[in-house]
Order: structure tokens, then sequence, then C-alpha cells
């Protein structure tokens, strides 16, 4: 479904990615791990078209959106779901969530904000408070709402488990792989690789920009390498 | 001890401003310049001032604790409940708006010619509540858009005769173009960088149009701007054109000159209510809450697939169109415009009605277009104090309510369940 052949990606001068290659097929929960400054965040942002790589392709759903506005992009049928969560924390829960939906009818973006509300009984509970004054759990499950509000055929996760406590880690693992489930391909850029790995069903290792490793999620999380690296041994 | 210190500090420094703007005079005696100080009772109520702020400084705290005490005004505790106000609204509305048209017979003229000012005001500030308060755009050039509208009306109705219905629309066309093309270089900038460009912008506008002297007059400005019309009645003593009959006549009553001012206050109201209207519809529709969500965050915003050219461009285009539309106005009821009604310090009046409003909340910018017209005019005996009196009200307002007069609630949409 998303395919990223031999991309290369500069800051400037400085080269972040070195001919990376990554398939994500449909249907499938991949994951990318890496240390921090390895290029993870790079990737995503090269996929959304901001920087623009500067060799190689990006192509998804068998057209290539390399070069193409990150505005444009995004309207495709990907959403991303921003490191940080960066929801709009002056505007409600609901306004974020129909932020999400921008370039969608009120009555398709209703039919899709009724579910994104199950999913996330949460939300309801807050859905005309500021989205700043959540926690940070809350904020990044109205993080993925948002998202989801598009109706994408594709979400890129861009480090959800960050700064979150374990039992919300957990949940937010559990809507990961219910999404999967309804059929939304899931591209998942973690740290917490553990936890990643486990619900992954393939797995990619970055190091310097660089693609080392590439196998099953359980292959990779027996893999002696990696736990040496990731997995805390 | 960084109390005593703070105390003398802002002692000294009401010392030093106090002794500068009343404590000496310049007086002009033929041609040479001679300098006298103050009266005694000037001084003592200097002094007086000092040992206030110095007192003040030193027992801030236990002020603010008392201030703390006293119940806050809550503006929105005074209004009904939220079911009832639903059903309230559209009385009050509408017995606002009947008011609106019915006052200006019953008070003076001046009253009246006043009022017409406000509103022209509150145009210029609900016009700039988009691009600062909702999109977050600092312009501190924002009085450009209103000279372009103001001349815009000014030129066509000098050389070619255009009326001002005829021009109104064009104005704010003409206002939006301009916004537009300011908005363009400035979209990659932010914060104080946009406030230097619109800053410039705006006295890139006043000084092109003091020096273009062949077209628009230069410093002498343009005057004997025509006045609007009642689908072609004026409002004179006697018709300009041939054949035309003034109002009067074709009412069949008395001239009187207030009948001209209560028209153009009646013109005024409708220009605002309209622009109340337009803008109140637009920030209820996706594109009011995208300028908002651009404010809070970009990247959010990029990541959604929205395009921030477009939306911060219509923010700017929007903006303009307001103020070109309110500078249309200004003109036509003013009959003569110079360069001078476009200085720095008319953007920075309209920028402190919007920060003084509270930002993004319409009803907030209208209730400080209201204060910042009229209360000038009330203290017209200290029109020279006027730039003091206006900082000592941003002093208050940042202790007492920061976040401006009517904070902007955010409106809810309906949830069907």
């Amino acid at each position: 479904m998303l395919r990223i052949e031999n991309v290369n990606t500069h800051y400037g001068q400085i080269q972040a990615l070195h001919d990376v290659s990554v398939e994500v097929r449909q249907g499938e929960i991949v994951t990318l791990i890496g240390a921090n400054g390895a290029g993870k965040t790079t990737l995503m942002m090269t996929i959304c078209g901001d920087p623009q790589a500067s060799s190689g392709k990006v192509i998804f759903d068998g057209k290539e959106i390399t070069g193409q506005p990150t505005s444009m992009i995004m309207q495709q049928g990907l959403a991303i779901v921003p490191e940080g969560r960066r929801v709009f924390s002056g505007l409600t829960v609901e306004e974020n969530l129909y932020m999400g939906s921008y370039f969608r009818s009120k009555a398709d973006a209703d039919v899709t904000a009724e579910h994104v509300l199950e999913l996330f009984p949460r939300l309801r509970e807050r859905y005309s408070q500021r989205a700043g004054t959540m926690s940070g759990g809350e904020q990044q499950m109205l993080a993925i709402g948002r998202a989801m509000m598009a109706k994408p055929r594709m979400i890129l996760l861009d480090e959800p488990s960050l700064g979150l406590a374990p039992i919300i880690i957990q949940q937010i693992f559990d809507i990961i792989q219910k999404l999967r489930d309804e059929g939304v391909t899931i591209f998942l850029v973690e740290q917490n690789a553990n936890q990643a790995l486990r619900i992954a069903d393939r797995g990619y290792v970055l190091e310097n920009g660089r693609v080392v490793l590439e196998d099953s999620g359980d292959a990779l999380l027996t893999n002696e390498a990696v736990r040496q690296a990731y997995l805390g041994g | 001890m960084s109390k005593i210190y703070n105390a003398i500090f802002a002692a000294g420094i009401t010392f030093v401003l106090a002794c500068l703007m009343i404590g000496v005079k310049l007086n002009t005696e033929g041609t040479t310049l001679t300098v006298s100080g103050a009266s005694g009772e000037q001084w003592s109520w200097i002094v007086g001032g000092i040992v206030l702020v110095f007192l003040a400084q030193l027992f801030a705290d236990r002020i603010d604790t008392l201030f703390g005490k006293l119940p806050k005004p809550k503006i929105g505790a005074l209004l009904p409940a939220e079911e009832k106000r639903a059903t309230l609204k559209p009385w009050l509305l509408a017995a606002l708006i009947v008011g609106l048209l019915v006052w200006p017979f019953m008070v003076s003229r001046g009253a009246v010619d006043l009022a017409t000012l406000t509103l022209i005001y509150i145009m210029l500030g609900l016009g700039l509540n988009i691009v600062v308060g909702l999109a977050g755009l600092l312009d501190l050039g924002f009085v450009a858009f209103y000279a372009v509208g103001a001349y815009t009306y000014a030129l066509l109705s000098q050389y070619f005769g255009l009326s001002f219905w005829a021009c109104l629309p064009i104005a704010a066309g003409l206002a939006a173009t301009f916004g537009f093309i300011l908005g363009f270089p400035v979209l990659r900038l932010r914060g104080d960088y946009l406030a230097i460009v619109t800053l410039g912008f705006g006295e890139i506008i006043r000084i092109l149009l003091n020096n273009w002297t062949a077209l628009t007059g230069g410093p002498n400005g343009i005057s004997g701007i025509e006045k609007p019309t009642l689908f072609g009645l004026e409002f004179t003593r006697r018709a300009k054109e041939e054949g035309n009959v003034p109002f009067h006549e074709w009412m069949g009553i008395d001239y009187s000159s207030s009948y001209k001012v209560i028209f153009l206050y009646l013109i005024a109201v409708i220009l605002m209510l309209f622009v109340v209207y337009v803008i109140n519809r637009l920030t209820r529709m996706p594109i009011g809450r995208a300028w908002e969500a651009l404010r809070e965050d970009e990247i959010a915003c990029r990541s959604l697939g929205l395009n921030r050219t477009i939306i911060k461009l219509s923010a700017f285009t929007l903006g303009a169109s307001t103020a070109g539309f309110a500078g249309a106005f200004f003109a036509a009821r003013q009959g003569f415009i110079s360069p001078e009604s476009f200085i720095f310090i008319e953007s920075a009046i309209i920028l402190a009605i919007v920060v003084l409003g509270g930002m993004g909340s319409q009803i907030g910018v209208i209730l400080a277009a209201i204060v910042m017209t009229i209360l000038p005019e009330l203290a017209r005996e200290f029109s020279e104090y006027r730039m003091l009196l206006f900082g000592l009200l941003m002093v208050v307002m940042m202790r007492w309510r920061p976040q401006g007069l009517v904070p902007m609630k955010r409106p809810h949409l309906e949830l069907n369940q």
C-alpha cells in the first residue's frame, strides 16, 4: 500500500536518511524502531512531503506522491498522528475532531465522529472541553481520533506512547490493533520497541538513517542484536 | 527587600515621566521658546502621584488579595441561563436592532455623529479581529487597508463620478486585493517579524498617498467627496445635479442638516450589521475554525491536509476587505480625507480595541470599540493626556482582565444524539 524506494533526505547539508526502502502492505501493522536521532520522524515527515526526499520515491496506493505538496498528500487517504500529539489546545474536543474531517461533508463526518466516540468513550465525556485542559493520554486519544476523522486508508503514528503512563500506553496499543481489524493499514514509529513489535506484523530497524534490519515482528523480538540494543538485553 | 527596591524604582520612573510631561512646559514668546516650570498645585499632584505609585508597588500583594476578595464582575453571570438565552436571543437581537435604528431620532446631532464614528471602529475592530484574534497573525499596519478603501471611493468619485453604493464593493474588493498582495510575502513570517513587515506596509501606503500628489493630492488630501444618496435623493439643501430633487423636498418636509447625519448613521448601522453577520457566519464555518486551528498549531493543520497558504490568505483578505468597507464609508462621511487620517496610531487603536475586547470575541470587540471611541470624547479636557490614559487603561486591563473584556466563548456545534 505504501512503498518507500531508496529514499534519501537532507536537512540542508546534512543527510538524515540514506537509501531507505520500506514497504507497508494493505492491512498490516508495520513498525519502525530506532534510537533517538535515527531518522524515524524524518522518514514520517518525508512521506508527508516535508521535508521532501532529495532522491527516491514514495508510492502510496500505486501512485507516486513524492514531490507533491503536503496538503495534497494528506488528502489522499493518508493520515498522520504527529509526534507530541499536537492537538489544538484552545479548541474543544469536538472542534478538534471536526478539523480532521475538514474535506468531508458534515453528514459523513458525523458518522465517523460517532464511531470515534465509541472507540474513545473518554472523548465523549470531554466533548465540549478545551483540548489543552486534558491529560496527555486523553490528548493522544484525541490526536488519533482526529486522524481517523478523515477516514484514511492508512494511518501513520509517530510515537503515540511518548510520555504516557503504562496503562494508557496499553489502551493506545489496543486501539491501534482495533483500527487494523477495521481495515486501516498502520505504520507505527516507536521507541517503545517491546510493545510495538508485539503488535506488529513486520518491523524495520533504523540506525543512523539506514535500515539495518527487516523482519517479522516476532523474529525481531527474539533477535539477539535487537534485544541488546532496544529491548534492554 | 526586593519589594522596596521595586517600589523605589517605580516611583523613580514616575518621577522622571511626570517631570518631563507635566513638570516642564514650553512656551512660545514671539520667536523664542522659553521653558517654565509647573505651578505649585501641579507639583503637589505630581508628588502625590509618586507617593501613590510607591505605596501601590510596596503593598502590591496586599492590594491584590484585597481586590481578589472583591466579587469579580462576571459578565457571563449577568446573562440568563443557556436554555433561556437561546429563546431570548432573537428577541434581544431584534430589540437591539430596532433600538439602534430609532435611537438617533431622539438624541443630539453630536451624539449621532459620535455613534457613527464608533460604528466605523467596530467594523475595523471586527476586521482586524479575524487577522489577529482568530488567525493569530499580528498585523500592525491594518490602517493601510482602511486607507485603500477610503481613497478608492474618494478617487473613483472624483475622477469617474461613481456613486458611494457602486464604490462600496469596489473599495472592499480593492482592499482585499491589497490584503492578498501583502499576504503572499508574509506567509512565512510570524510573530515579531510579521508585525514589522505589516507595520512597514502601513507606512508605505501612507507615504505613497502623501507623495503621489498628481493622483491623490498629497498632503492636501481630497475634499468635497460626494455624500451617499438614498436611491438618488441627496441630503443637501439644493440638489447639485440639474433636475434632481433633494430628500427633504421629495418628502415634503423642511430642510434640516441633521437628516444627513442620521442618514449616515443608519448606513453605518446597516454596514456594521452586515459585517457582524458575515463574520459571525464565517467563524461557524470550517474556514473559521481553520483560522483558529492554524493559530493553535500550524504543523497539526498541515498534517490534516489543510493548506496554510489559503487559510492565511483568506484571513488577510477578509480582514482587509472589512477595513476597505469601513474606509469607503469613512471617506463618504468625512467628505475629506488626507494621509493624516491613516497614521500608525490608528492601527494601534484598532489593535487596542481587539486586545481590549478579548481576542477573537465579537461582542468583546464591539464593546471595546465603544469604550475606546467614547472615552476620549468624555475625557475631552484631558485630551493632552489621552495617550497616558490609554496606557493606564491597558495596565488596568492587564491586571484585572488579562483575557479581555468579554473573552471568546467557543461556539458549540450541535451533537446529533
